[in-house]
């Protein structure tokens, strides 16, 4: 078992060096094929012909239109991408990262729906806003957001600061569920704008149909990316990073580290605000129920599956997340495994579809067993962790 | 704000929030005995609880007592409920065995960083709940009624049912049994020295491994004596029913300081107590944000806990 993963181990080394080792037109060129790969890869036409070569299991999902998984794989790994500043660079633990996601997708709705209060009850908009002119307001409402719930919670440390964002979270979900003010509660605000833009034929491109809006989604997480990749190579990255090793010693150096960490905190709010307002766009309805418990953690799970601290592996870990749950659903097709099992006269559902989250966290533990720095992990952030491997813990 | 009926139903709410504070503190102890050995949130503790709701029910069920069945008389109902006790702690304390040699030792033998653990236990939970939701279907599954639901003594205006008298006693002596063992016995100087600094403890001869099982199969035998008591109180039980519960709990547990257990069982009750009072005063809607309003204002203010963290500190 150890020989097989120190294999493992040189292997997958062996591989990053060489890739390392390409000059850089060449890695630019790969990359940009890849991407170019992403774009093209909602078309049918295209992913059918994707299959392993041999064994011919389709990794396109059967049971679920592919481009409606993939822009929910984008929706994540942009919300992931935005709680890797948070977890990954500046190590604060945040439950609660879908408040800020409810922030920017009830901005959204209230500013751009007919049927919002504030235009229905209050008067206090003429007419519904354009989705585009209220992009900018979610964001800044969502980084203020980030910046009002950071102040008073960034002086705790570690698990006080998990609970007390999950309890602002779910603070902000009952809140929304509960009051008809303005949010409606659980009905929630209908007819939310859609992004604009026409076809030349005039139909308009953003509508109920998923394959624009992961285009769009694509193109906002490029962005995103080159973003973040910028920011975490600066003087505010080189922070992050101390503060995430050692807070004590960052602070006797001379980082001022609150204000850092606020910093963190506000951006991966300002991601997921940016996310929630792409998702009510696509949704054209917003109530409560997308942002319970489970979906943070299910975010925080993608972080840390694909290695906190590293951009590629919040991406890989937000597709996983998505990808392997839907992908298991028609695997039961593929492969002609039975739905129903009987056990004692009794019919259990046991299909791959039904199963999908059991045989998900199974995954999560094992992956975690042999790689618990993360699939894809961040190379200073991986030294840090091969040190702590090299303590000896006296007896176990 | 409706203090008038804060007022009037003040005994009833007393009593039942004492109760469903009972049963927040009985799963707490499991969060706050995790916490204090390995600093470790155990998120998966909130289905080792809902595996001990089944455990229950499947034992009422063996012996013909279902939600459609009439109530047996007072002595067979006070054995099957103890046998469901013993049957559903066990199932827990096992189960929660199992997470913690599945899961949770691997990691550690490998000295992965805190947040792997955190992975792991969501993937724990994940499995559970979705393996339990196979087993039943995802159907609310009812339990027996098997105690009178009238008032069994009352004192001026507080009426005592007596489902409430045996949740509170039962959950008293499990608490003063919990606390003499880890402060009495020689396990539980075992279990406190390990909380006090693992590393010398495993070199004055404690068995580190199995302490940390111990207090794993502790709390599992905990959260099992309070699912028979959620199972009776409100009367069913789901395959998602931990996550709520586990979630009040886990606060309950840090409201009272997390690693300490006399602080889980004060935070527990407070939290059953608060709640209640709360959601007469504001309406049973807010009933679950007042948990939080209540978590977050204290930890302004005491930023470890009612009693602040120690398992191994105090009286070591």
């Amino acid at each position: 078992m150890t020989a097989l993963r120190e294999r493992w181990h040189s292997a997958s080394s062996a591989i990053g060096r060489r890739v390392d080792g390409l000059p850089k037109s060449a890695r630019i060129t790969g990359l940009l094929a890849f991407v170019a790969f992403l774009y093209v890869l909602p078309n049918k036409w295209f992913y059918e012909y994707l299959n392993i070569p041999g064994l011919w299991i389709p990794l396109y999902t059967t049971r679920n239109d592919m481009a409606a998984v993939l822009f929910y794989c984008a929706w994540i790994v942009l919300l992931s991408l935005g709680l890797n500043v948070v977890v990954g660079y500046a190590g604060l633990l945040d439950l609660g990262f879908f408040g800020f996601f409810a922030v920017g997708a009830y901005t959204v709705a209230l500013l751009t729906s007919p049927e919002s209060k504030l235009i229905t009850e209050y008067n206090w908009l003429e007419s519904p806003w354009p989705w585009l002119v209220t992009i900018p307001i979610a964001i800044a409402l969502a980084l203020l957001s980030g910046v009002l719930i950071g102040a008073p919670t960034l002086r705790l440390r570690g698990d006080y600061l998990a609970i007390v964002t999950l309890g602002f979270a779910e603070m902000i979900r009952i809140i929304a569920k509960n009051q008809d003010w303005i949010l409606n509660g659980d009905r929630g605000i209908p007819q939310v704008a859609h992004p604009p833009g026409k076809y030349p034929d005039g139909t308009a491109i953003f509508q109920f149909e998923f394959k624009p809006y992961y285009w769009l989604l694509l193109t906002v997480i490029i962005g995103a990316v080159f973003l973040i990749r910028n920011l975490a190579n600066s003087r505010v990255g080189r922070a992050w990073v101390a503060i995430r090793e050692d807070e004590d010693a960052a602070e006797l150096m001379g980082v001022p580290t609150f204000r850092f960490k606020l910093w963190a905190f506000a951006i991966g709010a300002a991601v997921g605000g940016l996310s929630g307002t792409l998702w009510a766009g696509q949704a054209n309805f917003v109530n409560s129920s997308t942002f319970s418990l489970e979906n943070s953690i299910l975010v925080l799970a993608a972080v840390l599956l694909g290695g906190a601290g590293s951009i590629g592996g919040a991406i890989l870990g937000g597709f996983l997340v998505i990808y392997i749950p839907e992908w298991l659903r028609s695997v039961g097709d593929v492969f002609g495994l039975p739905e129903t099992a009987t056990v004692f006269g009794n019919d259990f559902d046991v299909s791959p579809t039904s199963l999908r989250y059991f045989i998900f966290g199974i995954l999560l533990i094992i992956v975690m067993i042999f790689r618990p720095q993360g699939l894809w992990p961040n190379r200073r952030r991986a030294a840090e962790l091969q040190d702590r491997q090299k303590e000896v813990a006296v007896v176990e | 704000m409706d203090f008038a009926e804060l007022v009037r139903g003040f005994p009833e709410l007393t009593t039942t929030g004492l109760v469903q504070g009972a049963i927040y503190a009985l799963i707490a102890l499991g969060y706050t005995l995790v916490y204090g050995v390995l600093r470790l949130i155990n998120f998966a503790h909130s289905e080792v609880f809902m595996i001990g709701t089944f455990g229950a029910i499947w034992t009422w069920a063996a012996f013909g007592l279902n939600s459609n069945s009439g109530a047996p008389s007072v002595g067979r109902a006070l054995l099957v409920i103890a046998l469901a006790i013993v049957a559903a702690a066990l199932l827990s304390g096992s189960v929660a065995l199992l997470i913690e040699v599945t899961a949770y030792r691997p990691l550690r033998r490998r000295n992965a960083p805190p947040l792997a653990f955190l992975i792991t236990a969501i993937g724990a939970s994940y499995a559970l709940m979705e393996l339990m939701g196979t087993l039943t279907r995802r159907r609310q599954v009812g339990s027996p009624a098997l105690l009178p639901t009238d008032t069994l003594f009352s004192i001026g205006g507080w009426s005592v049912t007596p489902v409430q008298m045996l949740t509170l006693s039962v959950a008293i002596v499990m608490m003063v049994g919990l606390d003499w063992f880890v402060n009495r016995t020689r396990f539980g100087k075992g279990i406190r020295a390990v909380a006090q600094d693992a590393n010398t403890a495993a070199l004055m001869g404690v068995n580190k491994s199995r302490v940390i099982a111990l207090v794993f199969v502790l709390g599992g035998l905990m959260a099992g004596v309070a699912a028979v008591f959620s199972d009776m109180k409100s009367g069913n039980t789901r395959y998602n029913i931990g996550f709520l519960l586990g979630l009040k709990a886990f606060s309950a547990a840090v409201l009272g300081g997390i690693g300490n257990l006399r602080g889980a069982a004060i935070g527990g009750v407070l939290l059953g107590l608060v709640e209640n009072y709360g959601s007469a005063l504001f309406g049973s809607q807010w009933r679950d944000l007042i948990a939080f309003v209540v978590l977050i204002v204290l930890l302004m203010f005491r930023p470890t806990g009612l009693l602040g963290e120690s398992l191994g500190r105090a009286r070591a």
